[in-house]
């Protein structure tokens, strides 16, 4: 399986990511530059942490006028798995590839504490190798990340089994303790912890490793078959 | 050539003396122009010259086996094996964060992350020392509270965005920095060894390349304001301070290590304090040849600057570099895909001058050497140290020792220091194997050669005011054994030395004491110098700080799992290497004690043998190196009682239960800080036991680890008992709370 990284001006866990997807996991990754107007032959996309283009203005709001953003719609809407972490997950949801928004920590600060989330659904690419109601231990790095969406799109969010993670202790206010969300047709996941930062034991927590390991599991799962449909 | 006369006053507003602007005369052959004026003021400033220091600088051990690099470059150099160097130094930004806290302590960020990768390095870890006034205060704390704030958010705006994780550091609160904030920040890289740059200019002909953002009006004379006492008018220098920008620093970072890795570079160096005078003229003498730039081709983001503001402003972001001539498109590209400019603005010469043009004209023109390092020198006159109490308050207020425990966990030097360090990303690069208060020092990985570095920053200003040299020798020894408790061989050093004014006898000793000790422990820990920063005029309406020498020691380890604080498993013996110590009510005076509880400052620091210091640490690595330990923790500010409950805050919160055979006073033999001791949680004590008796350490078992609460009895005679439920709130609430 090959995994694409996009870089972003500004994206600083892209290297985390590519160590994760190629050191931690073993797969081939390549770094895609945010000028790209293809993804190549990747079978999965990360959008990784970061600041991109300074996040000046609000998280996300300029890097979805990236030219690679128009290859990364396309991806997704091909099937192709999208994972977007902090800054990714961010940018998926000004691009509109998934529902809400991500605002301010509820105490106005940037947080990076390790805690623990619950796997809210294991019916996805992202989370099919983890048990349904695990608690992972990661990480959370951001300043924005309050999950924030009209009680409509929760209830949906909810019904549809949308919601990937919950947190257990909430840090940043989101609502209904969302630290992570899927779309509709499941290929798309965003989350604000880092599973890259928690994919190997030296670093405290492996169990970030699973998102990876499911991933994994599901393209392989898929092929010969071109795409990924879940 | 501008028309501004050069008058006396015009002189003294730029900080010179007449002996010094004879000096300028002399080199030039004639009067400055109003430009020149300004490019001397800046280079011969305290900030950028070390007019005072230089002398007792030299006396510093700067050289070892593993330093590629000593004091003199953007930063210094250490080969850490496997083909790898690791760069690193400390700088403050003390003046600016007074100023305005969140830039100056972002720009301050800025500034000594670009000294790393101007050396080919990519940065992969900051520390921070601050010093505060007291919180509480009822007249300053609320300012000193904002102060706080607004550093600790500049310092996390930059180097969060910038992404590089803030892993460790420290934050001392005392009353002489109410009106003198010191913020030091350390930043370390890592790069190939034969990727190292230097900012030298070579190549008669080859082409001067400004890089990344436009020059404004800010931080104009920024290196001057270092160099002075602050006034009530320095709040109106605000508009001196410059403003940060991460992302132009990522992407200039990017752009440089991609440039770098073209082979078309010659040197590079960063614009930091006096911008493009600096750059300029340093890479020139350095090289040993001219540079000749236009001022015109300078990128500028305001109109109608003056030759004098362009060369003197420190707008961030600024990189100057020399390209191999004929290779400029090579470096023009990369700049280009990180959408950064990079504008040729002149050429390197063979006459040795820094030739500067404005609309064609020559505005100045000065000999390169003359200006970046012959500026003046200074054997100011010292005398001694001012003097401190030599005897504690007759009437002490001594509560029981059960309150007291929580009283010093909840002091402000003590406490958690969670609220600052979570607004920090430790863990961006994850190579963060042990981020902040996890370990008594930080330990990171380096994944290019699968080894290990650890990293502490120490400094203790009531220490050095009541002896510079003892205080200075206390931080070096301290910084060691943090890297030796979690089993590190410590390698190398920078320093930040911060003092009031140097043109005061009594302060200018505790500098040079200061400096001799530190050569003194340097020396004999083997850990050089290889660069550093001295900030002097830490004075406010007259009143000096505490000299506060800070030490950021680098130490070398093996991959593995860290060697943390806290007890780990109940029924563990706990042993105390070092041994109990002792200590008399004249060096009891400095402790966190005295500050807290009796709330005052007299004597001597405690004692420090340097060669028992060093057996304890050889002991400890052995210890850490044979797994025989499951937790280790050093003893410092607050003593024993402090230090075992620290070690009583893991995730389990196993506690202990000790007994201490000594004749100290209690609250002596509890609190008193003699350096040298560790406290170890073993499952093995007879190994523990067996080295430090083959090092002829001191150690004994003082009691076990149990699963509920910490026991402290003095022969047989309980001195206080806790529930670890009760005690941790007081350490880990108090700041801020």
């Amino acid at each position: 399986m090959k995994f694409g990284v996009i870089v972003f001006p500004g994206s600083n866990c892209d290297h985390d990511a590519f160590y994760a997807a190629s050191h931690n996991l073993g797969q081939p990754t390549e770094y895609i530059w945010h000028d790209s107007r293809s993804l190549g032959d990747v079978d999965a996309v990360i959008l990784p942490g970061g600041f991109a283009y300074g996040d000046y203005l609000r998280c996300g709001a300029i890097a979805r006028f990236s030219p690679v953003m128009q290859a990364v719609q396309r991806f997704a809407a091909e099937g192709g798995l999208v994972l977007g972490i902090c800054n990714g997950f961010q940018i998926l949801v000004e691009a509109g590839l998934l529902p809400g928004a991500l605002i301010r920590n509820r105490g106005l600060k940037f947080i990076c504490r390790e805690l623990r989330l619950r796997v809210a659904t294991t019916h996805s690419p992202f989370t099919g190798a983890l048990h349904e109601g695990q608690v992972l231990r990661l990480p959370i790095a951001h300043g924005e990340g309050c999950y924030f969406a009209e009680p409509r799109t929760l209830d949906e969010l909810e019904a549809e089994d949308r919601v990937a993670f919950r947190y257990l202790d909430n840090p940043n206010g989101s609502l209904r303790d969302i630290a992570g969300i899927l779309s509709r047709e499941r290929n798309v996941m965003g989350m604000m912890p880092h599973p890259e930062r928690a994919s190997d034991p030296l670093m405290g927590s492996a169990d970030g490793l699973g998102v990876f390991q499911s991933m994994l599991a599901a393209v392989e799962a898929a092929r010969p078959v071109a795409g990924v449909r879940p | 050539m501008s028309t501004i006369a050069i008058t006396p006053d015009l002189i003294a507003q730029h900080q010179l003396t007449t002996g010094e602007y004879q000096k300028i005369v002399e080199i030039l052959g004639r009067e400055p122009t109003y430009t020149e004026l300004g490019i001397f003021s800046v280079m011969w400033s305290e900030h950028c010259s070390y007019k005072s220091s230089r002398l007792h600088l030299k006396k510093l051990p700067t050289r070892g086996k593993l330093v590629v690099q000593g004091p003199g470059e953007n930063a210094g150099i250490i080969d850490i094996g496997g083909g790898y160097v690791i760069a690193f130094k400390i700088e403050s930004h003390n003046h600016p964060s007074f100023i305005e806290p969140f830039q100056g302590a972002a720009t301050g960020s800025g500034g000594i992350l670009r000294d790393i990768f101007t050396m080919g390095a990519r940065p992969i870890a900051v520390l921070d020392s601050l010093r505060f006034g007291r919180l509480d205060d009822p007249k300053t704390g609320a300012r000193n509270r904002r102060i706080l704030s607004g550093v600790v958010a500049g310092i996390a705006h930059y180097g969060n965005c910038f992404g590089v994780p803030t892993v460790g550091g420290e934050c001392i609160f005392e009353p002489c920095y109410d009106g003198n904030p010191l913020v030091n920040v350390f930043a370390l890289g890592v790069c190939r060894k034969e990727d190292v740059f230097y900012a030298k200019a070579a190549g008669i002909g080859n082409p001067v390349i400004y890089v990344g953002a436009r020059t404004g009006r800010d931080g104009i004379h920024g290196a001057s304001m270092a160099s002075a006492e602050f006034t009530e008018e320095s709040k109106q220098k605000r508009p001196n301070v410059q403003v940060g920008d991460p992302f132009m620093e990522k992407l200039l970072l990017e752009a440089c290590i991609e440039a770098m890795h073209t082979g078309a570079i010659v040197g590079i160096q960063d614009m930091g304090a006096a911008g493009l005078t600096c750059s300029t003229c340093e890479m020139g003498s350095r090289g040993e040849v001219g540079i000749e730039i236009e001022l015109d081709k300078v990128p500028q983001r305001e109109t109608g600057m003056t030759p004098y503001e362009i060369m003197l402003s420190e707008s961030q972001e600024r990189m100057l570099l020399v390209a191999a001539g004929g290779r400029e498109q090579e470096v023009y590209q990369v700049f280009r895909k990180w959408g950064l400019e990079a504008v040729e603005i002149g050429k390197v010469t063979g006459d040795g001058k820094l030739r500067v043009r404005h609309h064609g004209n020559v505005v100045a023109e000065i000999p390169n050497r003359e200006l970046a390092d012959e500026a003046p020198l200074y054997d100011r006159p010292h005398t001694a140290p001012p003097a401190a109490p030599t005897v504690p308050p007759t009437e002490w207020n001594q509560p029981a020792i059960v309150a007291a425990l929580p009283r010093l966990l909840s002091a402000p030097d003590i406490c958690s220091k969670r609220w600052i360090w979570e607004q920090y990303d430790y863990q961006v690069r994850t190579n963060t194997i042990a981020g902040p208060e996890r370990c008594d020092a930080a330990i990171l990985r380096i994944k290019e050669t699968g080894t290990a570095i650890a990293l502490s920053l120490d400094g203790n200003g009531r220490y050095a005011y009541l002896s510079p040299r003892e205080g200075a020798q206390l931080a070096v020894a301290e910084c060691c054994r943090n890297l030796s408790t979690v089993g590190a061989q410590p390698v190398a050093a920078t320093n930040c030395l911060n003092f009031g004014n140097p043109e005061r006898p009594e302060i200018m000793a505790q500098l040079v004491e200061a400096i001799e000790g530190m050569s003194d422990a340097c020396r004999f820990f083997e850990t050089p110098i290889t660069g550093g920063n001295v900030s002097l005029y830490n004075e406010t309406l007259g009143e000096g700080i505490y000299p506060t020498p800070v030490l950021g020691i680098v130490g070398l380890l093996k991959i593995a799992a860290p060697l943390t604080i806290p007890f780990v498993n109940a029924g563990r013996a706990v042993v105390l290497l070092g041994g109990l110590g002792t200590c008399d009510d004249v060096r009891f005076g400095s402790t966190e004690y005295a500050k807290e509880i009796v709330g005052s400052l007299w004597g001597l620091p405690p004692a420090l043998d340097l060669e028992r210091e060093k057996r304890v640490q050889e002991t400890m690595r052995q210890i850490a190196a044979g797994g025989l330990a499951e937790s280790a923790h050093d003893l410092s500010d607050g003593g024993l009682a402090v230090a075992l409950a620290e070690c009583c805050f893991g995730a389990r919160q196993i506690g202990a239960q000790v007994d201490l055979n000594s004749d100290l006073r209690p609250e002596i033999l509890l609190f008193h800080e003699a350096p040298s001791r560790i406290l170890v949680s073993t499952a093995n004590p007879k190994a523990v036991l067996g080295l430090a008796a083959q090092h002829g350490v001191e150690a004994a078992v003082i009691g076990t680890t149990i699963e509920n609460g910490l026991e402290i009895r003095q022969r047989g005679n309980t001195l206080g008992a806790w529930e670890i439920a009760a005690l941790r709130p007081a350490y880990e609430n108090a700041l801020m709370g």
